[in-house]
């Protein structure tokens, strides 16, 4: 009988070896890249990079557009998951794909619908500008963008956890006497806040991380429509590596923080993400 | 398995809680949520993205081909779906095998591998760019032990395939990881001991068990691969006909004002993202029914 590699103990080994290898170089190198180069010319020009007056204006930028997108995702996630979840209808796997349809759009394209709706050449172009309205180019183009790389993180998060409840702790509130808003706050958010903090998190990881889609939006004017990411990208191509990477290292700091907060949990509350972010 | 019986669980719960169908409508708020719903995806995703196919049908059909399918956007289709493809091929391999270790092997520090493996979900895009081409440039940590050899990764398409493997790694993890627990050991171990060597046991047993799952993470890995922007800007290089992706030909293009040129390169890669989209959704309905068969 020919024993498996996988079965004996030399077998095992190698191929975890070679697993934590390839997990080495692919994805621990980079990060470590990061704070390497972010240091390389010492911790003095380190801090000076990230308090320099434009990489705080990105920072509030940053800050600014996660802000507004998150929490309106939030109330978006809730409504779409209370109507999902909730109720039977017809065509609901259809609406729950093109909840998720963002996620398979490039985000360069994701940009670019808003740049063909509110851009100077766009359909909405000449009126805006007509009335003085700026979209594209600035903050609400930014927050555009943003929204729509991030719409569907809170609803496919919170969809199959509340499909997963089902509808019986809602019915017996309500048969007791509570009210539909009663019944949402005391008996649904508490059930499902743990699912919900997890999509909120993820959501703004990728809010305050987003690069492609901003970028088309953007129009790249220092210390007024730069967020971190493409901050990151004006002073890496300006060849100013360490400032580049200093910055990148807060950007950094936030995915480890992320994804620290994430993991906790899912070991304390058996939370679970769906692949596909 | 598990979810199927929950739901039939919760079905038996429903009806016994409540025997008239009558009784499900007592949940409030469906207009108000649903309307909603659809509202504002309509205005923040289904509208906007119209524009593409609008503004595309309006060129004319000549105007369209010459634009999508211009020997420079060819080529750049080549590039990003042959570096996805490659990357995504790379990433089934690895990822099954990381899988395999996260669900088979104990050893200290595991939590942190594990969360570790979402780590490309998590880094901003342009971080993990111009940190995978500060390592693969020549004077780079990696890019100095490979230029001796004639290996040249930064400003090539194999710092593409570099940075799609770094991208694409969790959708093939992550796909591939439950199914295996599931699978449970035991299954394994039986197939050893009725005399199947390793490599059968992995081709017969595990293979078909895994297949849809592994199907699916190279399938999102290729998706998300074929669209991505940020990680690869930097260290691709992006010489035209070279080593230029279709998302940053789209950028060039609007750079230059040419919005129909732009416009109609992304009505391409829209098309080819919904296919890939229901071709997904396709293998996770047959895999469903081989579970529940």
């Amino acid at each position: 009988m020919t024993r498996g590699a996988a079965s004996t103990p030399l077998g095992r080994g190698v191929l975890f070896a070679v697993a934590l290898a390839f997990l080495a170089i692919f994805l621990v190198a980079p990060l470590a890249a990061v704070f390497a180069e972010a240091l390389s010319k010492g911790v003095g020009a380190y801090a000076a990079a990230v308090v320099e007056r434009d990489a705080l204006s990105a920072i509030r930028l940053t800050l600014l557009v996660a802000a507004i997108s998150v929490p309106l995702n939030i109330v978006f996630g809730l409504a779409a998951s209370w109507a999902i979840a909730k109720f039977d209808f017809r065509g609901k796997s259809v609406l729950t794909t093109l909840i998720d349809l963002p996620f398979s759009v490039s985000p360069v394209v994701s940009g670019l619908i808003y740049v063909l709706l509110f851009g100077a050449q766009g359909w909405f172009g000449p009126w805006l500008k007509a009335h003085d309205i700026e979209i594209i180019f600035a903050v609400p183009g930014l927050v555009l963008a943003t929204m729509f790389i991030t719409f569907p993180f809170v609803a496919r998060e919170l969809i199959p956890l509340m499909e997963e409840q089902g509808r019986d702790d809602e019915e017996a509130a309500l048969s007791l006497g509570a009210s539909g808003w009663q019944t949402f706050r005391r008996v649904t958010l508490p059930n499902i806040r743990w699912g919900l903090l997890y999509g909120v998190l993820l959501c703004n990881a990728r809010a305050m991380g987003e690069f492609g889609a901003v970028s088309v939006v953007s129009g790249h004017i220092r210390g007024k429509t730069n967020t971190m990411p493409l901050h990151v990208e004006i002073l890496y191509n300006e060849y100013n590596f360490a400032a580049a990477f200093a910055v990148a290292s807060l950007l950094a700091l936030l995915a480890l923080v992320t994804l620290t907060l994430k993991s906790i949990l899912e070991w304390r509350y058996g939370i679970h993400g769906r692949t596909g972010h | 398995m598990q979810l199927a019986e929950m739901a039939v669980d919760a079905g038996d719960g429903r009806a016994l809680a409540c025997p008239s169908p009558k009784r499900r409508r007592v949940i409030p708020g469906f207009g108000l949520t649903f309307g909603f719903t659809l509202t504002w995806l309509s205005l923040i995703v289904l509208l906007p993205l119209s524009t593409v196919f609008i503004r595309s049908a309006g060129m004319g059909w000549d105007a369209f081909v010459a634009a999508s399918l211009s020997a420079r956007a060819l080529k750049a289709y080549q590039l990003s779906f042959g570096a996805s493809l490659a990357a995504a091929g790379i990433n089934t391999a690895f990822g099954l095998l990381i899988a395999w270790v996260l669900v088979r092997i104990d050893f200290p520090g595991k939590r942190i591998v594990n969360a570790l493996v979402d780590l490309p979900f998590a880094l901003p895009t342009a971080v993990a760019g111009i940190a995978l081409t500060a390592i693969y440039a020549e004077t780079g940590w990696f890019g100095g032990l490979l230029a001796p050899l004639g290996i040249k990764v930064a400003f090539t398409p194999v710092g593409v395939v570099v940075a799609l493997i770094f991208i694409g790694l969790p959708f093939v993890v992550r796909s591939v990881e439950p199914v295996l627990a599931d699978l449970g050991h035991d299954v394994e171990e039986a197939a050893a001991t009725l005399g199947a060597s390793g490599w059968q046991t992995f081709h017969r047993v595990i293979l078909p068990a895994i297949g849809p799952a592994l199907l699916t993470g190279f399938a999102l890995a290729f998706a998300r691969g074929v669209g991505e922007y940020g990680s690869v800007i930097f260290i691709a290089g992006n010489m035209p006909y070279r080593s230029e992706i279709a998302p940053l030909l789209i950028v060039t293009q609007l750079e230059q004002f040419d919005y129909a040129a732009a416009t109609a390169i992304a009505a391409v890669m829209l098309v080819a993202s919904f296919v890939l989209l229901l071709l997904i959704n396709l293998i996770q309905i047959w895999s469903r029914k081989r579970g529940a068969a």
